[in-house]
């Protein structure tokens, strides 16, 4: 095999990184103008903290609507679940199991536990319906619903206090003279840990490039001769379990309580949209740039307001202001 | 004798409420090329998707080199040797012409063993190799098609409107193409220029609302404007 021409770049990535990347500049000259050094510092690591957060609920919706055309609205209920479960098994151990080790059981638990309900959900509920989006977007609605519901009875409306991380990530660490808690930056490296991974395993993998053609075409991967039903089993799973292990991941700074879910949805659902509907790139940076924006509106109308109201409105003005520029959203295709 | 690769035996097919096979039999022989000629509409395309399974027969048999395969998947159906190339073309955009080949893998290494065969037949996609499919002109597209199709070692190509919107000289080359890539391989194809299919083919399937009702040597169709008058409207 020999290479005889370098690969061509598609013209509208490149201009959607530009797009990405002037709104991402124009948030930090805001931050500028409004904060000290120090504030600016806690700002910036307080937005990639919420868009990490925001990333681990929507990449899994991006991906999973982009290849089976549904739309999970039970994608929070995963969330929630996920910090939910990973308590349960953080208190269920032996007592003096050390808590570094609870801790690791309960992210790699919370995990598992995310795949194999997300692989129940996808085999019993969503597979008879693949033919009727309208139904499963319903069916997840209701799900989503009833998890909730049936976790607020077990557990009660006022949630679960925080569980304790490892000693070293309970600390926090100064940074440009403000501080920050060590935990919130664990988080910020997970988060770009998986962003990263599912990159790779979208760009440089078989089973990415049957997902990537998917997207496009599912009824022609399948005259390839490839089990395409088995391909929406496995990123059905991919996304309820990352959106799990983001709920356990939460839960020791957020703690777990029956609507954080829901919270999380909705956000995750404006971030897809403001990425392109179905574009795995579009959801990462679009996560991020929601992170923050939330974060610097926050800040500024903490410190003028003394309320932190703000927050939650502007992404939705930024969604606005990004669907006017570009309807199809960040990386959206028509 | 010419042993049979495929054979369609009654075949019934239904998309939604409509039906639009209604006993559709015919034999492709072993090492040859057959076209299933007809008007538009009259079910060529439904025929192909229904051997390979993307629309399934309600009724009726099809045996593929001697294996009942009507009801399997089309996953299942593929990996027993046949390749599809759709008259859409189905080209993943998004993915480099390597990645549209690369997945069309059945077992790891069979890009490689066979792509000096592939350059053979299309040699603008060594040129290509990394272009995004998507910025393919219409009958570099084409190629991919087909190119992919002779990815994995398929013993059998349906082939749906290879000249569909191709330029005279593209039509050509993939002419040229179809008829080397025959030498290994056995073709199906679906062709509406009764031209391209006359130069190609062997064999025919005339299809008419949904029923077969001629077949044979293409010499014979060639030699007979009435029957091509009659089922194709040229002459």
């Amino acid at each position: 095999m020999t290479t005889t021409a370098a690969p061509l770049r598609a013209n509208i990535f490149k201009q959607s990184l530009l797009v990405s990347g002037l709104f991402v500049l124009a948030v930090i000259v805001i931050n500028f103008i409004f904060f000290e050094p120090s504030t600016i510092a806690v700002v910036l690591l307080s937005g990639l903290y919420q868009g990490m957060l925001f990333f681990l609920v929507a990449s899994g919706m991006s991906i999973v609507f982009g290849l089976l055309d549904v739309l999970n609205l039970a994608q929070g209920s995963f969330f929630m679940l996920g910090a939910y479960s990973g308590f349960a098994i953080y208190t269920a151990l032996p007592e003096g199991t050390p808590i570094g080790v609870r801790f690791v059981a309960a992210l790699v638990g919370a995990t598992v536990f995310g795949a194999v309900l997300g692989a129940g959900t996808e085999y019993v509920l969503l597979r008879p319906l693949y033919a009727r989006p309208i139904f499963q977007i319903v069916l997840t609605f209701g799900l989503g619903t009833a998890i909730d519901e049936i976790v607020r009875a077990i557990y009660g409306p006022a949630g679960l206090v925080p569980v304790s991380p490892p000693q070293s990530l309970s600390t926090t660490f100064s940074v440009l003279g403000g501080r920050f808690e060590t935990y919130r930056l664990f988080i910020i490296l997970v988060g770009f840990l998986l962003m990263v991974s599912i990159s790779i395993l979208l760009q440089r993998t078989r089973l990415g490039i049957i997902i990537r053609a998917g997207v496009q075409d599912s009824q022609m991967v399948e005259a390839l001769g490839i089990n395409v039903r088995r391909i929406f089993t496995l990123v059905f799973v991919l996304g309820t379990a990352v959106a799990a292990l983001g709920g356990m991941t939460a839960a020791p700074f957020l703690g777990a309580y029956p609507s954080m879910g829901g919270q999380f949805l909705l956000t995750a659902v404006i971030v897809i949209v403001i990425g392109g509907m179905s574009s795995y790139e579009g959801t990462a940076i679009a996560s991020i740039l929601v992170g923050l924006i939330r974060a610097t509106v926050e800040q500024i109308s903490l410190q003028f307001y003394n309320t932190p109201i703000l927050a939650s409105v502007s992404i939705l003005i930024f969604m606005v202001v990004v669907l006017l520029v570009r309807p199809t959203g960040l990386f959206g295709r028509e | 004798m010419t042993q049979n690769i495929l054979s369609v035996e009654a075949v019934h097919t239904f998309i939604g409420q409509f039906h639009i096979l209604e006993g559709v039999s015919f034999d492709v022989p072993e090492n040859s090329i057959t076209a299933l000629l007809g008007r538009n509409g009259a079910g060529k395309t439904t025929t192909l998707r229904t051997i390979i399974g993307l629309n399934p027969p309600s009724s009726g048999q099809i045996s593929f080199n001697g294996r009942e395969i009507q009801g399997k998947p089309a996953f299942d159906i593929a990996r027993m040797g046949i390749g599809f190339v759709p008259d859409y073309r189905a080209i993943f955009k998004q993915l480099s012409v390597e990645e549209n080949l690369k997945i069309a893998e059945r077992v790891p290494g069979e890009l490689q063993k066979n792509i000096p065969f592939i350059f053979d037949i299309f040699p603008d996609l060594e040129r290509l190799f990394y272009w995004p499919g998507g910025q393919l002109s219409g009958g570099q597209q084409q190629m991919l098609a087909v190119a992919r199709a002779l990815v994995p070692d398929n013993r059998l190509l349906l082939i749906d409107e290879p000249s569909e919107g191709l330029a005279p000289v593209i039509i050509e080359q993939m002419i040229s193409a179809i008829r080397q890539l025959s030498t290994s391989t056995t073709v199906l194809l679906v062709e509406q220029n009764f031209h391209v299919a006359s130069k190609l083919a062997e064999y025919y399937v005339i299809i008419e609302d949904g029923l077969s009702v001629h077949m044979g040597e293409m010499e014979n169709l060639v030699n007979d404007p009435a029957l091509i008058k009659k089922y194709l409207g040229a002459s």
